[in-house]
């Protein structure tokens, strides 16, 4: 997650040693000059940068280093005007201006019009001479218009003020000469950001540059004694490590199944999707017209469409009790269609896999067993916030003989306070809406060939709910399936059930 | 208080609402003006309780639980022989509707709230136990609007022609089902019957037709506030069922019949020229041992407290056999008691779920893990650590997510194909994790870059040797996502996995892996992977192909292997 990581860390950040380093001993330098005696209302970081002989760029370095090390230095940032000559100002300086440049080079009898422009200054310098009135042009005169001194002597002004710019002082110049210059591009007006510098609550001319990190060398030489380290930013985020994470839902996954295993119960094979209607339905009682077997409800298979094998035996004796009752119950009494029970499906819940489970239980000697399963189960039911095609199916099975409802609820309770549910028992048929319990009736149990005396008792609960409401995820599409956002995964905390 | 008493009675009361308080919530306030603000109790009733189904036998069953009354006993009066009615099946119903019992109430007096529960009920049965009709359908007329014997009997549609119920004209059979293709009730029926060559139908003697079950009645013999004698046929598919109902809606209904809780019988005569009265209405006696009631529910009640208990639940009981056994009869108002574990249930509800001690089992058992669950579980910890991040995707796709868009043809897949998807999200069951995961990361789109995901979990593909034709295979499938393709990182990850399964680099007794080619592999780019000789599975980049086709931008590879031979 390499791009994350500049979101993060420690604020002795790594941006500063990147950014150009004043030259050693500026700083020094800056902090001596703000000791002295008549700084002590502070320096302006221009006048600065030219006493101490280092470009202006520079000293703002200095004082940026000197600002990070905490209150050493106080810096207000401030706004000057400068003002510079332009490279014609530069020109006008050594030369004279071109207005005092023709008057000196015009002779005293004066020149005819077309050879006065010739001169140095140009036609630039006759138009301003005409204007300030040194020259006249005789129209009259024979020969042509003649170019003529109107005084005896002038002053160049232009370069005077030139000059006072040149060394400082541009301030004494008038503004409004000033801004005549700089209408004729001989000045330009310069902004320049600098800074008012004053000692800090921290002052100290001892400050060096800190160190950022510890480093072997410190350690080997043991220099770390005597320097000093930049502070850490403790309020920032530190880095994420580049790891993996787990899936938020098969975090609760686990520690369901860790619930299991301390209460002593063994996981049941759940690894068929796909199953016949024999064991997803028949085998549980359910009668072949009950409205659960309906297309709307449950996926039916179109290839593999059919189971090719029903427990031979035993799948007579199930047709038995759909059909004409024994072991005591009067069955159902309808017509029970082999072919209604081979129709393939994906299972609705994984209660098949409870059956099974049973089933080949009956098949030895019998001894008490506590079993579980965890895994996917499928409903061909219309998609909401609360409801998937796919979830995952919790179940708990106990088989042992003289277990009573008492004992349904009391397992029950068990396993609902180890998963951090207080439970209200509202109708043995509904445990805070949570999941189903119940005893599994004798027309299941008998056909598999179970003893006469063992009871059965099984719950199940959808593993999506408890993890919604542990969470307080709203919709299920959050939690489970490809559009599930990864930052959430990245984000999601450890399961603790219990706490 | 109520609600406290459905709670005792193992019932919940759902809610207490209005019907203006209903179309106001559906439809909004404006809707609801004028609607009647009578307060209406919404209780939930166990899907077998047909006997609570309207308020005659919930209002019974709740007395009968407060000891206010008992329950009383039904009778079947069987007229003179000559001077009951007679219903005569013939043979042409076998193919399509072969069950028909009736029954008569004779003198009955109906009131608007009568009348209404009497149709309200009809409807109740027929969503419920009568499948929408596909299992049993119930007529009932005002039997002095006709003239029995009546005959059951299936005719061809054009040959069939009657006045519908409040209809104004007759129509021929074919004409009502055009008729009622378009009627948001009627139309759901239809297809019962639709294609077969003759439809179900019942005439009196004159040739009047009573009803078209499982469709509609006929307008002539419609019952009104002012029908004395009611002549009710249930006809279907299901005897058992058709019984039931028929004693359901006489037993519920006969309260108001000039001699309360008397039904007279109906003659039922089959094709073969047999006869059977009909109702049954048949009191049954099971013979429960207390102890046994007292083992199941965790109880120690002595044995006339447990009769008194279940005589509250509409199952009158006594003791016998020196307070041995219990007798308990079984009124024709209980069809859902059909094994003693049922009567151990209404002994429980009576006494008091809250009543009964919660109990630890003490039933003494090791655990054990399933070992493929348990290497999943440890392998996922060695995936995370080694810094890819679990997705958990479905396992129901489309046929392009496996096929097309892998470059590979559907019958190539060995797939397990979904009969009734709604969606083409549910056409197929997964064959491999690689599409879960390329989807994954096309909805993570924005995420930083690389994204390393994996997955274990299972893929289904058809079997024949299995016993339901198809077999799960749990696989590991691990994808690297970046602006290279990394195939030394997937590479690097496998070997990995194979050093935490202690698999060691080499041909003989440890992994290899060669080149291969594979649709969904960029050529030269793929390599399968074999350990002990035998193929896992490939790793490989994945094709640009199949990146594009799931919406992808960047290079990719992948590992995915079948975990099943580790564990």
């Amino acid at each position: 997650h390499g791009t994350h990581h500049a979101q993060h860390g420690l604020c002795a950040t790594p941006k500063m040693a990147n950014a150009p380093l004043p030259p050693p001993g500026v700083a020094a330098r800056l902090l001596e000059r703000l000791d002295q005696p008549g700084a002590s209302g502070g320096l302006c970081s221009i006048q600065a940068a030219a006493e101490l002989g280092v470009d202006h760029q520079t000293l703002v370095g200095a004082v940026k280093s000197l600002q990070a090390l905490g209150e050493v230095i106080e810096a207000e940032a401030r706004t000057a005007t400068r003002w510079e000559l332009s490279p014609e100002g530069e020109e006008v300086l050594r030369d004279g201006s071109p207005e005092v440049r023709l008057f000196r080079s015009l002779p005293e009898e004066g020149l005819p019009q077309g050879e006065a422009m010739k001169l140095p200054g140009g036609s630039l310098g006759f138009s301003k001479a005409m204007a300030n009135k040194w020259v006249r042009l005789d129209k009259g005169a024979p020969g042509g218009p003649r170019v003529l001194r109107a005084v005896p002597s002038v002053q160049d002004t232009v370069q005077e003020h030139l000059g006072q710019v040149r060394t400082g002082g541009a301030q004494a110049v008038p503004e409004r000469d000033r801004s005549e210059l700089k209408r004729r591009k001989l000045l330009l007006e310069m902004t320049l950001k600098s800074y008012w510098i004053r000692k800090g609550s921290a002052f100290s001319t001892a400050v060096a540059r800190p160190e950022t990190e510890l480093t072997p060398e410190m350690i080997a030489t043991g220099s770390w004694r005597q320097l000093p380290f930049k502070p850490y930013n403790f309020s920032s985020l530190g880095l994420p490590p580049a790891c993996g994470h787990l899936h938020p839902l098969l975090k609760v996954r686990s520690e369901l199944r860790q619930i299991f295993l301390e209460m002593g119960f063994t996981e049941m094979r759940t690894d068929n999707f796909v199953e016949s209607s024999f064991w997803n339905f028949d085998a549980l009682f359910q009668p072949q017209q009950h409205p659960a077997r309906d297309q709307h409800d449950t996926f039916f298979l179109l290839d593999p469409a059919e189971a090719p094998q029903l427990p031979p035996g035993y799948y007579n004796k199930v047709k038995k009790v759909h059909s004409q009752g024994g072991y005591g119950s009067q069955g159902y009494r309808y017509e029970w269609k082999v072919e209604e029970a081979r129709k393939n499906l994906l299972r609705t819940h994984t209660t098949s896999a409870s059956a099974r489970a049973l089933f080949q239980l009956a098949r030895q000697k019998f001894t008490p067993v506590k079993y579980f399963s965890i895994d996917r189960v499928f409903r061909n039911e219309s998609l909401d916030a609360t409801h998937l095609a796919e979830f995952h199916q919790v179940e708990g099975v106990v088989a042992d003989r003289g277990l009573t409802l008492g004992h349904l609820m009391g397992t029950l309770r068990q396993f609902f306070t180890k998963l951090g549910l207080i439970l209200i028992p509202s109708g043995l048929k509904k445990w805070v809406e949570v999941g189903n319990s119940g005893v599994f009736r004798p027309e299941l149990l008998l056909p598999m060939g179970l003893p006469e005396n063992v009871t059965v008792i099984a719950w199940g609960l959808s593993l999506e709910r408890p993890t919604m409401i542990k969470y307080g995820i709203k919709n299920i599409r959050e939690l489970m399936g490809h559009r599930v956002n990864l930052q959430m995964v990245y984000d999601s905390p450890m399961c603790r059930l219990d706490v | 208080e109520f609600d406290e008493l459905c709670f005792e009675f193992g019932l919940e009361l759902d809610e207490i609402t209005s019907e203006k308080d209903i179309i106001s919530k559906e439809k909004g306030e404006e809707k609801a003006k004028g609607a009647s603000d009578v307060v209406l109790y919404k209780i939930d009733v166990p899907a077998n309780r047909y006997d609570l189904l309207c308020l005659e036998g919930l209002v019974r069953g709740l007395q009968v639980f407060k000891e206010r009354i008992n329950l009383p006993k039904f009778e079947k009066i069987i007229p003179a022989e000559g001077e009951g009615q007679r219903l005569i099946v013939t043979e042409q119903t076998a193919q399509i509707r072969p069950h028909a019992v009736a029954a008569v109430l004779r003198n009955i007096t109906f009131t608007k709230d009568r009348y209404d529960s009497f149709i309200d009920l009809q409807e109740k049965l027929h969503q419920n136990i009568c499948r929408k009709r596909a299992l049993v359908a119930i007529g009932t007329h005002d039997l002095d609007t006709i003239t029995g014997p009546f005959t059951f009997t299936a005719k061809a549609p054009s040959e069939i022609k009657f006045k519908p119920l409040n209809q104004s004209k007759e129509y021929t059979a074919s004409q009502i089902m055009d008729l009622y293709r378009t009627d948001s009730h009627l139309r759901h029926y239809l297809h019962l019957i639709e294609n077969k060559p003759r439809y179900p139908v019942i005439y009196d003697s004159n040739g009047v037709v009573l009803s078209m079950p499982p469709i509609i009645n006929g307008d002539h013999t419609k019952i009104s506030l002012k029908t004395r004698n009611v002549f009710i046929e249930c006809t279907g598919t299901d005897i058992t069922k058709a019984k039931i109902v028929l004693d359901i809606m006489v037993t519920m209904f006969s309260e108001y019949c000039e001699k309360p809780f008397t039904v007279e019988a109906v003659e039922v005569v089959h094709p073969n020229g047999k006869t059977h009265i009909y109702p049954e209405l048949a009191y049954r006696t099971e013979k429960v041992k207390p102890e046994y009631i007292n083992k199941k529910v965790g109880i120690s009640e002595t044995p006339s407290s447990l009769a008194k208990l279940l005589t509250r639940m509409c199952l009158k009981s006594h003791v016998t056999g020196n307070g041995n056994h219990l007798e308990i009869e079984i009124p024709p108002t209980r069809a859902d008691i059909i094994h003693a574990c049922d009567i151990v249930e209404d002994a429980a509800i009576a006494y008091g779920y809250n009543n009964i001690q919660m109990v630890i089992p003490k039933t003494y058992t090791i655990a054990n893990q399933l070992p493929l669950n348990k290497l999943t579980e440890l392998l996922r910890l060695d995936l995370a650590a080694a810094g890819f991040t679990e997705a958990l995707t479905f396992a129901l796709c489309s046929q392009e997510d496996i096929a097309d868009k892998l470059g590979t043809d559907i019958s190539a897949t060995n797939a397990v194909i979904i009969a009734n998807p709604k969606t083409a999200e549910f056409q197929v069951a997964r064959t491999t994790l690689l599409p879960g995961l390329l989807k994954t990361i096309a909805a993570n789109r924005k995420m930083p870059l690389p994204l390393k995901l994996f997955e274990i979990s299972d893929i289904v593909v058809k079997d024949p040797n299995a016993d339901v034709g198809a077999k799960n295979y749990r696989h590991l499938c691990a994808i690297y996502y970046n602006k290279s393709p990394g195939f030394e990182i997937i590479h690097g990850l496998l070997d990995r996995v194979m050093q935490v399964l202690d698999v060691p680099p080499n041909e003989e007794n440890g992994y290899t892996i060669k080149a291969a080619e594979g649709t969904a592999f960029f050529p030269g780019r793929c390599a399968e992977v074999f350990v002990k000789g035998q193929s896992v599975g490939k790793l490989g980049v994945v094709h640009p192909d199949v990146i594009t086709k799931f919406e992808l931008t960047m290079p990719c590879s992948v590992l995915e292997i079948n975990i099943e031979p580790f564990v």
